[in-house]
């Protein structure tokens, strides 16, 4: 909304320049976003929050500039000429509750023509187009005074009369805006005997307006329901003036003042008659309680005691007027004015209070707390799983939160949230896989000549449960390139299976479980055979591994592409490993290599475990060190070398001892089938 | 006849390698005749043995008699000759054990021992090379800026609270104090969950647009004094571009107790932004509106860039467009109605709540250009914050 300060003079003295008028009004809640143009050209962007459709118009802003500066506030007094004859003019409201108040006034013999240029210049300095006398009359009433006002012509008004009715189903109405409205039982209008010609509190309609050939007018000051205005405003994507300032709760006592202001102005510019006396049709009248205000509590809330009279000082500025006063009386009562629909508490009295006393004079002070702090749960799991992944060399990312139904489909069997207005259809959907947030980051990287990239995202997936939303963390990694970057020093090693797996278990280490096993079985955008699960007690706890080349194809990901999917919630049962000291031992440990030939079918997994069964206590490992496959190892089978490492915490190991577990774990390792290599 | 280590005395490289031939060549055919234990015994005895085995020799015969400035290359040549003594030793042991053998690439039978470090290169290090970085993963920006305004809260006592994405109407507006149909509403430009027409609204799903609703989940759990800060992922309806995001992240605080006051409030959120952004920084409270804070107020803290003046280098700041503030957070004291739906009793209590994007302060901070970046996973963005 943009405001001209030279229009405030109107109403109030002003003895600032607009610098820092811009800045007083902007602390005390008015705010001034930006000042442009000079002298009596200078204009204001105002950004008037949404509780004060009173402060939407010059005088409004006038009123808080009295209070501000202590300065009286000058009266708009419209001076009508005496009421000839009757205006022959009814108004009937079929809807009382919606429109408990319309007022109206009749003229006649107007000559519409170009407004006077001081009216035109006003409007046009706050970008208002002028249009003619008697539009430009209500238009400048809405910017003078914020009331919206609307004319007729009232020859074109069927039956000599205005009813207030809901619209019939199937009505229409060709709005100001040109555009034929279909209108139904939900839209409140302004009808002639026949048809609708506004819409209520929105827009006026085509067929009703004032043109060059208009000579009689009939001018409308209502006060709409703001519910109802809101609601038609939205079903008609039509956002105006009026209804912006309707919706927000516009002065009831207005509508007569404003009635006589547009009078006024047309009559002043464009002749004619003044016929008839107002007509005001009230149901009942605005229903606005008193509210008490007790100074203590003015002083609890805000923490400073300020003066008696400085508090009333600026509630009768504000047009807020004391009905008992407050001698020494710790409380007292105040009548809210009747633009001031927002104000219905003691402690909206107490904001008006601390907002034109100047919140900056207030002390700045820290309260004392007497409480403790309470950890939120998987804090520490968190930081855990988020310091290893960086310490993995893994960015931290974020992505959109929203994807598509087709990637919803292709990386998720779980029921999906939709959204009711998506951003696009490729934000259709609240993820329920972090997965194709972390390919389309990894593209987006390839696509500009990033070729190693290695990103986690932590964050929330949902899916549908009925009729809940179902939020849970997960982590996602994504890699691509090489897994050793080459240098001066060493080459490239591009990234395998096993970094991945390697990178998964560091994250699983830190976390409290009895067993740990790695599956073949993954879902079906892994790449088989080159993708894994791991299940934790029981529980599936991640999946990764390589994308299947026919998604990555599919996505144009050029190289090959590693993610991992990290269920943190199903890591949060298990906890965080609770470290115990082991003693050291202080005898020495001797290690024993096995070389073996095994088939193709027999995996590490049955090894250690068949080495395991043996149970020797003095075994401390038992891990691979070599594998290899062709040259001159047959095709199905493959050569492995392990090493197993005895240690004893009592005593120094015999060569013996040695011996006999060695060939207990070669007995073991032929049972498997396993040859061993000379 | 059996090798002897020589006395050198050319210390030439040429000199060098004639002779680590003849001990290689010495140790080999030796090696060939270990067959048993007992030759193995004596075969390591020969070239290990403290007490003038091969090795000894070679330590005393080149190495000490080696000129200070063939120092170098020598000790190289000895460590090389070593270490396949060593190894030779160590297969011919395996050879008469046959099965269960000791790992290969150890020199002794202990695993404690194995050497752990390199052999140095030979020839001259250029120690002006980079080094070998093992890559770290880098923080992002906006969890690493919001991490840092919670530790702020934490210590003053402040416990950290998360709530769900998806809110219900009743947490993301009724219970804040946003009725139904009141204009307020529009300023939220929320995303909704699709089909909840069947539902009354304040259960309908949609996008939480504030972390606010956090605040009611905290009162509903606990009774006052309570203190969160509540950080977290927020939505609204705008599409992504250079200066709007459809997510982004806040950090909304509550305090209530009795006797907290606008003072309190003022005080707490000064000492914050002295804490982020130095102690030289002032701030500026001015009235604003929020349905579920009354008074409600916008803090500005002095243009972090100008220092306040407006003018930088003689020209206009830029970046608080020469009025010398910047606008950083909204706040208020907890309206009275928001009180009414946790069931604490505003006649006893009072408190204040506070939020702020954390995308605007990291933009400020790093000053970053296009708030884009945050959420595009682009590594040239995320490894400037290593």
């Amino acid at each position: 909304m943009k405001l001209s300060p030279q229009w405030l003079r109107d109403f109030v003295d002003l003895k600032v320049n607009y610098h820092q008028l811009a800045e007083d009004l902007t602390l005390s809640g008015i705010a001034v976003e930006s000042v442009s143009g000079e002298g009596e050209s200078t204009v204001f962007e105002m950004e008037i929050t949404t509780n004060r459709p009173d402060a939407m118009n010059h005088y409004g802003v006038a009123r808080e500039c009295s209070a501000l500066y202590d300065f009286p506030l000058k009266p708009i007094a419209p001076a009508l000429p005496k009421a000839t004859g009757k205006s022959a003019f009814s108004i009937e409201i079929a809807e009382p509750s919606l429109c408990p108040r319309f007022t109206a006034r009749v003229l006649r013999n107007v000559s519409v023509k170009p407004s006077p240029s001081n009216i035109a210049q006003r409007l046009a300095l706050i970008d208002q187009r002028p249009i003619n006398n008697a539009v430009d009359a209500t238009n400048y009433t809405l910017w003078e005074m914020g009331k919206p006002t609307h004319v007729f012509d009232l020859d074109l008004l069927q039956g000599g009369k205005i009813v207030v009715r809901h619209a019939r189903d199937g009505e229409t109405l060709k709005t100001l805006d040109g555009v034929e409205r279909k209108l139904t039982a939900k839209d409140l209008v302004v009808a002639d005997a026949k048809k609708p010609v506004a819409l209520a509190g929105v827009m006026g309609g085509w067929d009703t307006m004032i043109t060059d050939k208009t000579r009689n007018i009939v001018i409308e000051s209502a006060w709409w329901d703001p519910v109802t205005v809101r609601k038609m405003s939205k079903r008609h994507g039509i956002h105006t003036d009026a209804s912006h300032r309707f919706e927000r709760g516009a002065d009831f006592e207005a509508t007569i003042l404003s009635c006589d202001r547009v009078a006024e102005l047309i009559l002043n510019s464009g002749g004619g008659e003044l016929v008839g006396e107002i007509i005001d049709v009230m149901d009942r009248p605005l229903d606005q309680a008193p509210v008490a205000l007790r100074v203590a509590e003015v002083h609890r809330i805000l923490g400073e005691p300020l003066p008696v009279n400085e508090i009333t000082r600026i509630l009768k500025r504000l047009g807020f007027e004391l009905i008992s006063e407050p001698e020494r009386e710790p409380e007292f009562t105040v009548r809210v004015p009747s633009w001031r629909l927002d104000v219905e508490r003691e402690i909206d009295l107490i904001e008006e209070v601390a907002r034109l006393h100047g919140y900056d004079k207030f002390s700045n002070t820290l309260p004392p707390y007497a409480g403790s702090v309470i950890e939120r749960p998987h804090t520490a799991e968190d930081k855990k799983l988020r310091s290893s992944l960086l310490a993995l060399g893994y960015d931290e990312a974020i992505s959109l939160t929203f994807i598509s139904h087709e990637d919803a489909e292709k990386f998720s069997p779980v029921p999906v949230l939709e959204l009711e207005n998506p951003l696009s259809e490729e934000a259709s959907v609240m993820r329920p896989t972090l997965v194709p947030g972390m390919l389309n980051m990894l593209a987006y990287n390839l696509n500009r000549g990033g070729e190693n990239v290695r990103l986690f995202e932590a964050g929330n997936v949902f899916e549908r449960s009925g009729e809940l939303a179902v939020q849970s963390a997960q982590i996602c990694m994504g890699a691509t390139g090489s897994a050793v970057l080459p240098d001066a020093h060493q080459k490239a090693r591009p990234l395998s299976f096993f970094d991945l797996k390697g990178d998964v278990e560091q994250l699983l280490h830190a976390f409290q479980y009895k067993t740990l096993k790695f599956e073949g079985t993954t879902s079906d955008y892994y790449h088989p055979g080159r993708a894994a699960r791991a299940v934790m007690d029981g529980a599936l706890v991640a999946q990764f591994g390589q994308l299947h080349p026919e998604i990555a194809a599919a996505r144009k990901l050029r190289q090959e592409v590693f993610i991992a999917e990290i269920y943190s919630e199903q890591i949060y049962k298990a906890g965080l490993r609770e470290v115990r000291y082991q003693p050291l031992s202080r005898y020495p440990a001797v290690a024993r290599d096995f070389s073996f030939i095994f088939s193709d079918e027999v995996n590490f997994e049955t090894i250690s475990h068949s080495i395991s069964e043996l149970k020797i206590p003095e075994m401390q490992s038992f891990v691979p060190v070599e594998v290899f496959r062709g040259g001159a190892i047959p095709a199905g089978k493959y050569s492995l070398l392990l090493r197993a490492t005895f240690q004893s915490y009592e005593r120094t190991l015999r060569e013996e001892e040695v011996a006999g577990w060695s060939e207990l774990i070669v007995n073991a390792l032929q049972d498997l089938g396993g040859t061993q290599r000379a | 006849m059996a090798y002897t280590v020589s006395k050198l005395t050319d210390f030439s490289a040429k000199a060098l390698t004639k002779e680590s031939q003849k001990l290689l060549s010495a140790l080999e055919k030796e090696a060939k005749e270990v067959k048993n234990e007992t030759d193995w015994k004596a075969f390591r005895d020969r070239w290990m043995a403290r007490k003038n085995g091969v090795l000894t020799q070679l330590n005393d015969l080149w190495l000490k008699a080696a000129p200070k400035d063939a120092k170098r290359e020598v000790g190289a040549n000895v460590n090389e000759l070593k270490q396949k003594v060593e190894s030779e030793v160590e297969n011919s042991k395996r050879r008469v054990d046959g099965a269960g053998s000791a790992p290969k690439s150890v020199t002794k039978k202990e695993v404690e021992h194995v050497p752990t470090q390199r052999r140095p290169p030979s020839g001259p290090l250029d120690i002006t090379l980079p080094g070998i970085r093992r890559p770290l993963g880098a923080e992002h920006p906006i969890i690493k800026t919001m991490n840092e305004i919670v530790s702020v809260f934490r210590n003053l006592g402040y416990s950290v609270e998360e709530g769900p994405e998806i809110e219900t109407d009743y947490y993301n507006f009724e219970a804040l104090n946003f009725p139904p149909d009141h204009p307020a509403r529009d300023t939220q430009d929320t995303l909704f969950i699709a089909n909840q027409e069947s539902k009354p609204l304040r259960d309908r799903l949609l996008l939480r647009t504030h972390t606010s609703p956090v605040q009611i989940r905290a009162m509903e759990k606990r009774k006052p004094p309570i203190r969160v800060v509540c950080p977290g992922k927020v939505h609204r309806n705008d599409a992504l571009d250079a200066t709007h995001s459809p997510i982004f992240h806040q950090v909304e605080g509550l305090a209530v107790d009795t006797n907290i006051t606008f003072c309190d409030l003022k005080g707490t959120l000064d000492h914050a932004m002295k804490a982020l952004f130095g102690s030289s920084v002032k701030t500026r409270f001015y009235p604003s509106f929020f349905p579920f804070t009354e008074p409600s107020a916008d803090v500005q803290i002095s243009c972090i860039f100008c220092g306040g003046k407006g003018f930088r280098d003689g020209a206009r700041c830029p970046n608080c467009k020469s009025s010398g503030w910047i606008e950083l957070l909204g706040c208020g004291m907890v309206d009275p109605n928001v009180y009414g739906f946790v069931d604490y009793d505003a006649k006893k209590v009072s408190g204040f709540a506070f939020g702020m994007g954390v995308e605007r302060i990291a933009i400020l901070k790093y000053g970053v250009d296009d708030i884009q970046h945050f959420f595009q996973g682009d590594v040239r963005f995320l490894q400037q914050f290593r």
